[in-house]
């Protein structure tokens, strides 16, 4: 009874208002978002990690750094004990896993938070004032997207040492561009719109345009775009951890383990397999919820 | 007795060199204060860019534009924003779609710093027709004419002096368009407005102008008054084929 009463106020015509019109807009998205299964299933993979992230030491059974005994735990396969084995220093993989889910999520969201407003910003000014503002800030784009994106943050990490804080910073520096250039395009059709013209002559200023106006529809595009791009990130991150210039040992980072369990690869597969699988599971439900938002946020689909 | 607004050689150029448009050529008129001025063409004669141009959103190359004897400033200072305001044609294109009509309308109080935001906007969706219930919808909650109600609603809500309308019904149903004119027309009336209207309806501008201006071609062709098009006492050829035009379908 109180279901459908909620229900029926999140859809009502006519909110009284501007939470519950808000409220509504929201609910009517995610109701679109519920009738796509796949973008379900990456936004219960992507709950689950954070879920891990949060209650980690809940979750997992043993300490992720202190292993057990050395003589006798070592590289023991998955078993009830151990559910994805041991390591060489007789740590168990599940619960580096689970610790590892930290730094993963940490690394995310750090590069989402750094990396957008970045991209929005610089994208939605040279899209919307054009002329030498464009020009000056587009080149500047250019070059950061002209760098190999691993080896540019290759290069920041030896020059600012190595280190998950240094990987996340390396990763968002480079990570910008595309944003930008998504932005820029969406403000250049944007920007000759009645509606801009006409809060324009309402006697806005370009701030109050560029943030209150068209950033929000830029908005969309871009967060499916980082979306999609998570995926890539955990990848540069485990890559930065494999080549040892990401997290450092004995930091469970997903990377960084698979680099360990490298030596062990053809006798001991889990070491190095049992966190492969942890990033592709991660990155293929940040790509499935990416493409599910993708169909729900974007501006053209309504008027 | 001076107009309120003056127009004067008003010239548009858009691009440079080859690619150089003369979008409006020398056009001049006057408007009183209160008055409603028509002005009629074909599209691409030039008559929306005149509005865009008295607003700022079009570049002035040439001529002058007077406001209440003031010569119009580059870039148009706020106070011009609550003298002169602007409806576009095109409803679906000129409300921001992630918008509530109650941010549309609280923006420009906003901006001018108005302190009673809460009534005016209520008072201006009544004056428009729409109810309390409308404030908080969306845009994509409303039908064209509702939307075009918003748009007047909007441009009223600074009490400008003039409203340049462009186009404002064309791109809505008969019957919708009769209910709009209506509205605009009350109005003009109630609130002592002044109206420049672009159309290239003759029916429309017959209906709410008394004198109008015929463009084609970037350049004025002539000045008529109402009851000068409705006895069909046009000089010019060009004006009489937009009165043969306009008659429409008729049985031979």
């Amino acid at each position: 009874m109180s279901d459908v009463t909620t229900r029926d106020w999140l859809l009502s015509d006519r909110p009284a208002s501007r939470r519950q019109a808000r409220l509504g807009q929201a609910y009517r998205t995610w109701s679109q978002l519920r009738r796509n299964k796949l973008a379900m299933v990456g936004l219960s993979i992507v709950v689950v990690l954070i879920l891990m992230a949060i209650f980690a030491d809940v979750i997992a059974p043993y300490d992720p750094i202190v292993g057990g005994d050395l003589r006798t735990e070592r590289l023991l396969p998955p078993s009830w004990t151990h559910l994805m084995g041991t390591d060489d220093q007789a740590r168990d993989i599940f619960s580096r896993i689970v610790h590892g889910s930290r730094l993963t999520l940490m690394v995310v969201a750090l590069v989402a938070v750094i990396a957008t407003p970045i991209g929005l910003a610089v994208g939605t000014t040279a899209g919307y004032f054009g002329g030498w503002v464009d020009v000056v800030l587009m080149r500047i784009t250019d070059i950061f997207l002209a760098f190999p994106r691993l080896i540019l943050a290759l290069a920041f990490v030896a020059a600012l040492g190595p280190g998950i804080e240094n990987a996340i910073i390396a990763i968002a520096i480079t990570s910008w561009p595309p944003y930008a250039r998504l932005a820029r395009a969406e403000t250049m059709q944007i920007r000759d719109a009645d509606y801009i013209a006409a809060i324009r002559l309402q006697g806005a200023g370009s701030a109050r345009i560029i943030w209150g106006h068209v950033v929000p529809l830029c908005l969309s595009s871009v967060i499916v775009r980082v979306t999609l791009d998570m995926a890539g990130i955990i990848l540069t991150a485990a890559g930065l951890g494999f080549l040892g210039l990401g997290a450092q040992p004995p930091q469970p980072e997903w990377g960084a383990m698979i680099a360990g369990g490298r030596r062990f690869m053809i006798d001991f597969w889990w070491v190095a397999t049992m966190p492969g699988i942890a990033i592709f599971v991660v990155s293929l439900g940040f790509n499935l919820l990416g493409d599910g938002l993708r169909d729900v946020l974007d501006p053209k689909g309504e008027t | 007795m001076t107009a309120l607004i003056e127009v004067r050689d008003l010239a548009v150029t858009f691009g440079s060199g080859r690619q150089q448009v003369r979008a409006v050529r020398g056009v001049s008129f006057d408007v009183e204060q209160g008055e409603s001025f028509g002005l009629v063409g074909e599209s691409g004669s030039g008559k929306s860019t005149v509005l865009r141009a008295i607003c700022g959103l079009a570049p002035m190359t040439g001529g002058t534009v007077h406001i209440g004897g003031k010569p119009l400033k580059t870039p148009r200072d706020p106070a011009f924003y609550q003298q002169v305001q602007m409806v576009f044609q095109d409803p679906y294109g000129s409300i921001h779609p992630r918008h509530t009509i109650d941010r549309v309308l609280s923006e420009p109080l906003a901006i001018h710093g108005f302190k009673d935001a809460e009534t005016r906007i209520e008072r201006a969706l009544e004056d428009v027709g729409l109810g309390r219930g409308f404030r908080f919808r969306y845009p994509h909650q409303l039908s064209g004419g509702q939307r075009q109600r918003v748009a007047i609603a909007r441009a009223l809500i600074l009490e400008p002096q003039i409203l340049l309308l462009d186009e404002p019904t064309s791109a809505l149903d008969a019957s919708i368009q009769a209910e709009v004119l209506n509205l605009l027309d009350a109005l003009r009336v109630d609130k002592g407005l002044t109206y420049v209207l672009v159309s290239h309806d003759l029916a429309v501008v017959s209906h709410m102008c008394r004198r109008l201006l015929v463009m084609q071609h970037g350049q004025a062709v002539e000045e008529l008054t109402r009851d000068a098009l409705q006895a069909r006492a046009a000089t010019k050829d060009y004006t009489r084929q937009l009165l043969v035009a306009s008659e429409g379908f008729k049985a031979p």
